[in-house]
């Protein structure tokens, strides 16, 4: 009675297959759990919000009626904000992290360091409004300016840029930098002609999470105190400014229904900029890992 | 003179304790770079003990031994780069052009100028061809014609006729056999004194080992080359000089003709025959 061996009535074999089957349903359930719950969101802004777009939505200042009321203030301050969020964090951060992974002797301060950097990156993002309050808006005197804001928003993006940049240069095979140093490369050499290049994808992937976490703030700025109703546009980076998310918490704050309304256009308009960020990201870095290959 | 005295005393050293006679050898070629009583260990762990022999200018030196005799921690410590893994200490001296290269006033990056090194898998940069060979003459001061430079390396390493018209192409393109000369290629061009070669057709197929040896005949003669390979038969064929390690010890060294033939050592003997390793 000797049993063929590959008889399927082996039940260790069914129950095994049983349990994978059970956990694949079970991790595709989250993951749909997830999407649906984000396209309902999507969908309820739009349906409250899509009414208000047009272009005087867009062109026009804040406006205590309704109908009059437009982003143009805010989505400008965005704008300006983000730029030069990214102009002074981008290279700061990316610096550190070719510095911690590749030029430093891996020593205790380098540890300590380290585990600063983590550590930051959890801080609550108020705290940083109160640090910018103290040392960008007192203590260096830069008023209630976008210098402060981009500032105040670069320390609190920084962790993550360092954190994601660090990781994709870990990414870079050991044999692509050997070949460098047999060349006669320095570490610096290695690190600018070949790492820096080939984990150039991941740094770009992680640099826009953060920009888009910024974007999306709005405790640190208010915390250092972004204006709330703005009817002109900021023409230095020394002039006060509003934003969206700060725009939209004050449009949900008023008591009238149509309020809220707009700030479901605001949230719109933003979810926009963010898509466009993300999207030239894909694409440079779909271009990028092209070239590459 | 001093490595033919190196020379002697090793095989001395080493026979010391056995009986066998050793027939008398003289090191008739120049020496370019003098192993002397290297030490190499891992965090304490010896991988490399007390070996001493020469590498004669323009012939080819092959290292063999069986895995983790520390055959490539030798080689690699050749042109320091062992200083980028964490816990190796050399004592001894490896004497080039009059310096000790682990002499403080000497700046690795300087050694690895002139030592190049070729990998045991292929490692070109994930550039076009043309700039994996221009790379290392451009940061290192290179001010002739680039497009010559790049032309004649890739000839030397028996790849110009594959590649020419596809210089602006990527190097992960090419087949490992083509990737791996390309490395040659590009070390080539730093124009080095010596080439070291960690086992570069082990991750190769039959055709292409045998284009690799032929290219290492052919650039004997302006270069000098120390290969390590776990192919006995590779060793046999190509080098001239031939150094066999067993667990960090040197047990030979010699012209590889006789070291094949007529060993000294009775291990020699059994490890070229295949009795074990």
């Amino acid at each position: 009675m000797k049993r063929s061996p590959l008889e399927l009535s082996n039940t260790n074999i069914q129950k095994r297959h049983r349990k994978a089957r059970m956990f694949r349903l079970l991790c595709a359930g989250v993951t749909w759990l997830g999407a649906a719950l984000l396209a309902i969101l999507l969908i309820q802004i739009t349906l409250d919000g899509i009414k208000w777009l047009d272009i005087q939505f867009l062109t026009s200042f804040p406006s205590r009626f309704p109908y009059k009321a437009g982003v143009k203030s805010a989505l400008v301050g965005t704008l300006w904000l983000i730029t030069m969020i990214a102009i002074v964090s981008i290279p700061i951060g990316v610096a550190t992290a070719l510095y911690l992974e590749e030029l430093s002797h891996k020593g205790r301060i380098a540890k300590i360091v380290e585990v600063n950097i983590a550590n930051l990156a959890g801080v609550p993002s108020i705290v940083y409004g109160i640090i910018g309050l103290a040392i960008f808006v007192r203590g260096l005197g830069f008023e209630r300016s976008l210098v402060s804001g981009a500032l105040t928003m670069s320390l609190l993006i920084l962790p993550v840029i360092i954190i994601a940049s660090r990781e994709a240069i870990k990414t870079v095979p050991m044999s692509i930098r050997h070949a460098a140093y047999a060349l006669g490369a320095t570490k610096l050499q290695t690190a600018w002609a070949h790492v820096l290049p080939a984990s150039f994808p991941g740094i770009l992937t992680g640099v826009i999470l953060a920009l888009s976490r910024a974007i999306g703030e709005t405790a640190p700025l208010i915390m250092i105190g972004a204006l709330t109703y703005v009817a002109f546009l900021p023409e230095g980076p020394m002039d006060s400014f509003t934003a969206l998310p700060i725009q939209i918490f004050n449009w949900v704050s008023r008591p009238q229904q149509e309020f809220h309304e707009l700030a479901a256009g605001g949230i719109i308009v933003l979810l926009v900029v963010l898509l466009t960020m993300n999207a030239t990201a894909i694409f440079i870095r779909h271009k990028t890992e092209k070239k590459l290959q | 003179m001093s490595a033919i005295n190196l020379l002697e005393e090793s095989i001395v050293e080493k026979t010391a304790g056995e009986s066998e006679s050793i027939p008398s050898q003289t090191f008739p070629d120049e020496v370019i770079l003098d192993i002397d009583n290297v030490s190499i260990s891992y965090s304490g762990n010896p991988a490399v003990k007390h070996v001493s022999f020469p590498i004669a200018k323009n012939r080819i030196t092959s290292i063999i031994g069986p895995s983790g005799c520390g055959k490539s921690t030798l080689l690699r410590s050749i042109n320091r780069m062992n200083d980028f893994i964490d816990g190796v200490t050399v004592d001894g001296n490896f004497i080039y052009a009059g310096h000790n290269v682990y002499s403080s006033r000497i700046d690795p990056v300087e050694v690895r100028r002139n030592i190049g090194m070729v990998f045991q898998k292929p490692n070109p940069f994930p550039k076009t061809i043309y700039k994996n060979i221009s790379w290392g003459p451009q940061i290192n001061g290179f001010t002739g014609s680039m497009d010559e430079l790049v032309e004649k390396s890739l000839r030397q390493a028996a790849l110009w006729d594959e590649v020419r018209d596809r210089l602006h192409e990527s190097a992960l393109g090419l087949s490992g056999g083509q990737q791996q000369r390309l490395c040659i290629a590009r070390a080539l061009a730093m124009e080095p004194d010596i080439l070291l070669m960690d086992e570069p057709c082990s991750a190769l197929d039959p055709i292409s080992t045998s284009h690799i040896e032929d290219l290492l005949f052919d650039l004997k003669s302006r270069y000098t080359i120390v290969i390590v390979t776990h192919n006995m038969q590779q060793a046999a064929r190509i080098s001239d000089y031939t150094a066999f390690l067993e667990m960090g010890d040197l047990i030979e060294f010699g012209i590889t003709d006789q070291l094949f033939t007529r060993p000294n050592q009775k291990r020699t003997e059994e490890y070229v025959t295949g009795r074990f390793g």
